[in-house]
């Protein structure tokens, strides 16, 4: 009896509260047809890891509101490798950064720093459920030649 | 007169309760050795023979009930996926079943770990890993590994159940009993059945495999590890039954020869207003055991946690001199305190022992400054309303001033993080009645209930020490 649905784990990174948007996205994620592992506001780098591993999750998505979301995002690629979960699919999304940064530059830097996708402020959870869709199926059947993304590890593929 | 017989088969003694089921009364108590490793049946005829010298000639007993501590307690090793997730999880459904944990596993066994299990070799295997649906390949690794080796125990799956055949293929061979998943879903602690589990394997076949089943001439069953009997006997007492009120949420410190047990039943719920929960849920009825704190074998370490200066002040001797006395206990664990000095080191032990686990059985709050201002995150139970703290074991009994001892369980006004109880009362479990009143309970629970409140000794002469610091 395998749950065939993809588990997605969500949250609020680092010492932030805003926990009113991730709850709508975790909401719309699980209408979606996925499984959602939400651990809420204020959570630790740390955390997202550990729930993936017990999960055995597809995806985290990263949630941060309060302008220290480089901070708390530093090494979060890394930190899954070490776990062992090299080839999961991570999200973040939120406002990022403060002061005046265009959007191309946080992306690229999120993107650098081993996320697969980066969303802007005001960003769709239609948008969001389009990635998902897109990046699950080119995991299952990779195109050749391989679908590179804006210089990032995209984990495995 | 309907009269039971409570038993607890302990490491060092077999000891006896009789107690007047009608009156609510105790009748009296006999002790003998323990001869678990040898012939049970020799230290329960001894203590039988003792009640008998004490009480005259024995009444029919209505229930004969056991519990046992004995052969080194319920020896297990707990293994789960991720440390503070599935193996906590596992490791606070063995502890809750009243287990003593000898090594607790996380991620991948290694071949080195194999090793030290089969060295261990525990009365039970509990293997957690992964929630329901989540990882299965590391639990059916662990799996393949213990179905290879030369483990003999049972093992509880109480793991992925989505990977429970495939780890029972791996196990073929073994006794494995398959239960719910201690997290079924991620941060839920589902360990209720995990600890139902353990309570059955050892009903029917620890007791035998023991050699406690021996003595049922003299008895009509061995119901659970003791440390199981304590937390039900305070559960009893905490919640009382349909027709009688209990205590409320309270907490029990048991200070041992050997190690410190803690058990609340609470729910733990923040008491500070806005305060967020985090980590892993927290078990209602919840035991933690401190191995590091113990009165005799470990009256060392205890000196070495609460730290020399805190243990001299306390006890008013010069450091050198507490070295030296502390290295005669662990040459003669069984002697009691015999000179002032002996007396004074004791109390301080005692209420460094319970301070320190009563302080890690409880949770913390900390503040954590966020862009929109200060939020409160709590860790563990919040244990600072319970109405009682209840002391049990030789150290608290055998004390002239067990009121002192217990006071180390207080909240601290210099420690405000830690969320210890403020204002409980302090109770006095002399006559060693929880875990009579746990067995009992499993058959008449009122008659368990009204003997606990009965016997369990108010300790309210407030000294004026305590006034000043808790006010």
């Amino acid at each position: 009896m395998t749950d065939p649905r993809r588990t997605l784990v969500t949250g609020v990174i680092g010492s932030d509260t805003h926990i009113v948007g991730n709850r709508i996205l975790s909401m719309a994620l699980e209408k979606a047809g996925y499984k959602v592992v939400a651990l809420g506001a204020l959570t630790p780098a740390t955390d997202f890891i550990k729930a993936a591993v017990e999960t055995d999750a597809d995806a985290i998505l990263v949630s941060s509101l309060y302008g220290q979301g480089e901070l708390d995002c530093r090494g979060f690629r890394d930190m899954c490798v070490e776990a062992g979960l090299d080839d999961i699919l991570l999200y973040v999304g939120g406002n990022l950064v403060v002061g005046k940064q265009t959007w191309t530059e946080v992306e690229q830097r999120f993107l650098e720093m081993g996320f697969d996708r980066a969303a802007p402020p005001g960003a769709r959870v239609e948008t969001v459920l389009e990635w998902l869709a897109h990046d699950f199926a080119t995991r299952e059947n990779p195109p050749v030649p391989p679908l590179t993304k804006g210089g990032s590890k995209a984990g495995g593929l | 007169m309907n009269a039971a017989l409570l038993i607890d088969f302990g490491s060092t003694y077999t000891k006896l309760r009789a107690v007047d089921l009608d009156r609510r009364e105790v009748l009296g108590s006999g002790q003998g050795p323990s001869t678990v490793a040898t012939d049970i049946t020799v230290g329960m005829r001894a203590a039988l023979l003792d009640l008998e010298r004490r009480i005259g000639t024995l009444p029919r007993f209505k229930y004969r009930l056991a519990s046992s501590s004995a052969a080194g307690g319920l020896r297990m090793v707990t293994v789960g996926l991720v440390r503070e997730l599935t193996a906590e999880a596992a490791r606070r459904a063995a502890l809750g079943a009243g287990a003593r944990v000898v090594a607790t596993f996380a991620y991948r066994l290694t071949a080195g770990d194999m090793a030290r299990i089969q060295e261990l070799a525990p009365d039970i295997l509990l293997l957690a890993g992964g929630t329901d649906g989540g990882n299965n390949e590391v639990i059916v690794h662990n799996a393949g590994l213990l179905g290879a080796s030369t483990v003999v125990c049972p093992v509880i799956y109480a793991g992925n159940r989505s990977a429970a055949d495939e780890a029972c293929s791996q196990l073929r061979g073994k006794t494995v009993i398959v239960t719910e998943n201690v997290m079924p879903e991620f941060n839920v602690l589902g360990i209720e059945p995990a600890r139902a589990a353990i309570r059955k394997v050892f009903i029917d076949r620890i007791v035998h495999a023991k050699g406690m089943d021996r003595a049922q001439a003299d008895l009509d069953a061995v119901l659970m590890p003791t440390p199981a009997a304590v937390l039900e006997g305070a559960r009893l007492l905490a919640d009382g039954t349909a027709g009688h009120a209990g205590l409320g949420p309270l907490l029990v410190v048991d200070p041992g020869g050997a190690t410190t047990d803690v058990h609340s039943i609470a729910t733990g719920e923040p008491a500070t207003p806005g305060a967020i929960p985090q980590g892993l849920p927290e078990p209602r009825e919840k035991r933690t055991v401190e191995g590091d704190l113990g009165m005799r074998h470990n009256a060392a370490a205890i000196v070495e946690a609460a730290g020399i200066d805190a243990i001299a002040r306390d006890s008013g001797l010069a450091p050198e001199r507490i070295v030296s006395l502390v290295a005669g206990m662990a040459r003669e664990v069984g002697k009691l305190p015999e000179t002032p000095e002996e007396t004074a080191l004791d109390r301080a032990l005692a209420r460094a022992a319970v301070a320190l686990a009563v302080k890690r059985h409880c949770g913390t709050v900390s503040t954590v400054y966020t862009p929109t201002g200060p939020v409160v995150a709590q860790h563990g139970k919040d244990l600072t309303a319970v109405a009682a703290v209840i002391g049990t074991g030789g150290a608290v009994v055998a004390s002239p001033d067990p009121r002192a001892i217990l006071a180390g369980a207080l909240a601290d006004a210099a420690d405000p993080a830690s969320l210890r109880p403020r204002h409980p009362r302090l109770l006095l479990d002399r006559h060693y009645l929880l875990y009579a009143c746990g067995l009992l309970g499993a058959v008449d629970a009122q008659a368990a209930l009204e003997l606990a409140l009965k016997h369990i000794e108010p300790l309210d002469q407030e000294s004026p020490h305590e006034r000043a610091r808790y006010g």
